[in-house]
């Protein structure tokens, strides 16, 4: 498609102040590869930027260099999992939020705030402690891939009531949403919640997790149960791009722009409920990097989904590496939720929004 | 041609239009008149292919609307909604370009580019290129939607035989006098370069200066039909519009006009 190559944002001179497409990308790229050498050294074992190839490509390679053998196994087991894991989770929640605030032309919209994250891990949570009960014939089959695929149904059934709820006037209403989806996550924690009493003590230190979010469990199998996830995230999201573009200007003018209307609403909300499922099944719910992370690239590249939904993965996944490095750092030994520092980042970007836009997101 | 045959559509039991034949032949402006609620807007979701007729049909070339994909509705047919609220801050070019870049047309950058630019200037925009859509006022961002129409009918590949349609729902309605005549002189214009243009006017005036044809809604059914001369008649918009109106001649050009009766009893 030619025109995908039309520059993005208004030119330098005028009265939009805006970088350009290519400015967000790699700036965000560059960003991304900052956290990612950060994320693979720092911690309570450090290990050094010159050691950092050496033990990389040794961990790699399955040799072994008796001098950097601690090293090398602190990032083959924990740092190398840890910070795909970061990737996959903060680029699929950035993601998931900007597809939300299209869908429902509302940069307020966030799988966080509207419950589906709730959703998600009540589902996740119901998962750990019904899988070998009640639940074990459905979930046994799926193997290490049970959580994310409970939890990408959880996310998904609280989008579709969501969708049916708001939009049963033929338009989405932005009001009803907010409030149904506050409704549905505080009916998914209360849910939770009851599943907390009839678990032991093993799986109550998981649930607690599952409601603060953690980087702190990555391992590879976990990263082979997101594979699929993240290919699905991968083909869907660029399947979304001229449809969202066209949804900024309402549904009725993406079909008169030549946008299948429902098709659209249905991929989107199937990946939404991927990128939400897969990221709290394996990180618990971290919330506002849905409406962060789009929120800085509208303002710096303006609201052209071309640019948004890439440049929001490359920095989201870079936001929630740093997130992480704050959380694994800043009470050393031990280890903060992430998200209470993802909460911290936030919570201000977050009211500024509300402040400057009111609910209804017009300005 | 995209014609209407014997369409009506029904909501929750209620009749909104109903009977409607009718044709927008292309190289013509037609203008579609009547009281409120007398269902122009629904007419216009029909003619769209928004919304189907829950009886009769509505046609593209003899095929039915609803067999078109929307990208092959778009191709022929834009629409220049009444307003539309942004959430998000696009600039007044973005706004234009993406009645080229949603439907994906393949056209080079450039070209897509230029031809915005000018839609712009058409519109007498050009000037705002660059401001946020949101920071507009409601006539100028009407004249951005037709920019973003043209554009959209300019960049899509027709073939000879497959004039553009272009849908213009009240694009008068927020504009001044000066505004409301740049807009329907243009509208006119893209009618005599091969376009089958319908606009919804409130405005009985301006339909009698510039449509080639008007249709008189009322109540759901067409009620009148043909040139302005025609349809611009006393007893015929008294009945539509429930209240007595005198149409008179402008003495030079002889064009219909009409002051409501009730500025007499003044």
């Amino acid at each position: 498609m030619t025109s995908e190559a039309i520059p993005l944002s208004g030119s330098r001179a005028g009265k939009t102040h805006r970088m350009s497409a290519a400015q967000v990308i790699i700036g965000s790229a560059v960003l991304l590869a900052v956290a990612i050498v950060a994320s693979l050294s720092l911690g309570p074992t450090g290990i050094t930027l010159s050691s950092l190839p050496r033990a990389l490509s040794a961990a790699i390679s399955g040799t072994t260099d008796a001098t950097i053998a601690r090293e090398q196994l602190v990032l083959l087991d924990i740092r190398l999992p840890r910070t795909l894991l970061g990737i996959f989770v903060g680029a699929s929640l950035a993601i998931a939020g900007a597809i939300m605030q299209g869908l429902f032309r509302n940069p307020l919209a966030d799988p966080g705030l509207v419950g589906v994250s709730s959703g998600a891990a009540l589902f996740a949570v119901a998962t750990i402690v019904l899988g070998n009960g009640i639940a074990a014939p459905i979930l046994a089959p799926l193997g290490i891939y049970a959580l994310p695929v409970a939890a990408f149904f959880g996310g998904m059934v609280t989008t579709l009531i969501l969708v049916t709820i708001a939009g049963r006037h033929g338009q989405l209403m932005i009001g009803t949403l907010l409030l149904a989806g506050i409704a549905l996550g505080a009916l998914s924690g209360a849910l939770t919640g009851l599943l907390a009493y009839a678990s032991d003590d093993r799986q109550l230190r998981d649930l607690t997790f599952w409601s603060m979010g953690s980087l702190g469990g990555a391992n590879w199998p976990k990263i082979l149960a997101v594979l699929p996830f993240g290919i699905l995230i991968a083909l869907l999201t660029p399947l979304l791009i001229r449809g969202l573009n066209g949804f900024l200007l309402g549904e009725a003018e993406a079909f008169h722009l030549g946008i299948n209307v429902e098709r659209t609403k249905r991929i989107a909300i199937v990946a939404t409920a991927a990128s939400v499922g897969a990221a709290v099944a394996m990180a618990g719910v971290i919330g506002f990097i849905g409406i962060v992370v789009p929120h800085i690239i509208r303002l710096l590249a303006g609201p052209d989904h071309r640019v948004v939904l890439p440049g929001s993965a490359l920095f989201g996944a870079a936001l929630l590496l740093f997130a992480d490095i704050i959380a694994r750092l800043i009470v050393r030994p031990a280890e903060l939720p992430i998200g209470i520092v993802m909460a911290a980042i936030g919570t201000p970007v977050f009211l500024h929004l509300v402040m400057k836009r009111g609910i209804g997101g017009s300005e | 041609m995209l014609t209407a045959h014997a369409a009506a559509f029904q909501i929750n039991g209620k009749t909104l239009v109903s009977d409607i034949d009718m044709a927008i032949p292309p190289g013509k402006l037609v203008a579609l008149v009547g009281p409120n609620g007398a269902g122009k807007s629904t007419l216009l979701k029909l003619l769209s292919g928004e919304i189907k007729p829950t009886s009769g049909a509505i046609t593209l070339d003899g095929r039915a609307l609803s067999s078109f994909t929307a990208l092959d509705l778009s191709r022929r047919r834009a629409v220049v909604p009444q307003s539309t609220a942004l959430s998000f801050p696009f600039s007044v070019r973005e706004v234009v370009l993406l009645g080229a870049t949603v439907p994906g047309f393949a056209e080079p950058p450039e070209h897509i580019e230029r031809m915005a630019l000018d839609c712009l200037r058409t519109v007498g925009l050009l000037a705002l290129e660059h401001r946020l859509f949101t920071n507009l006022s409601g006539g100028e961002r009407q004249r951005v939607h037709i920019a973003r129409a043209l554009l959209q009918l300019a960049m899509a590949k027709r073939a000879e035989n497959e004039p553009g349609i272009l849908l213009l729902d009240e694009p008068t309605a927020s504009l001044d006098l000066a505004h409301q005549g740049v807009v329907l002189e243009e509208a006119l214009e893209q009618a005599r370069k091969g376009l089958a243009v319908m606009a919804i006017l409130h405005d009985l005036n301006l339909a009698a200066v510039f449509a080639d044809e008007l249709v008189l809604l009322s109540a759901g059914r067409i009620t009148a039909r043909g040139t302005p001369a025609e349809v611009l008649k006393d007893d015929v918009l008294s009945r539509a519009y429930g209240c007595e109106v005198r149409t008179n001649r402008t003495p030079s050009e002889g064009v219909p006009f009409i002051l409501p009766h009730y500025i007499r009893a003044r």
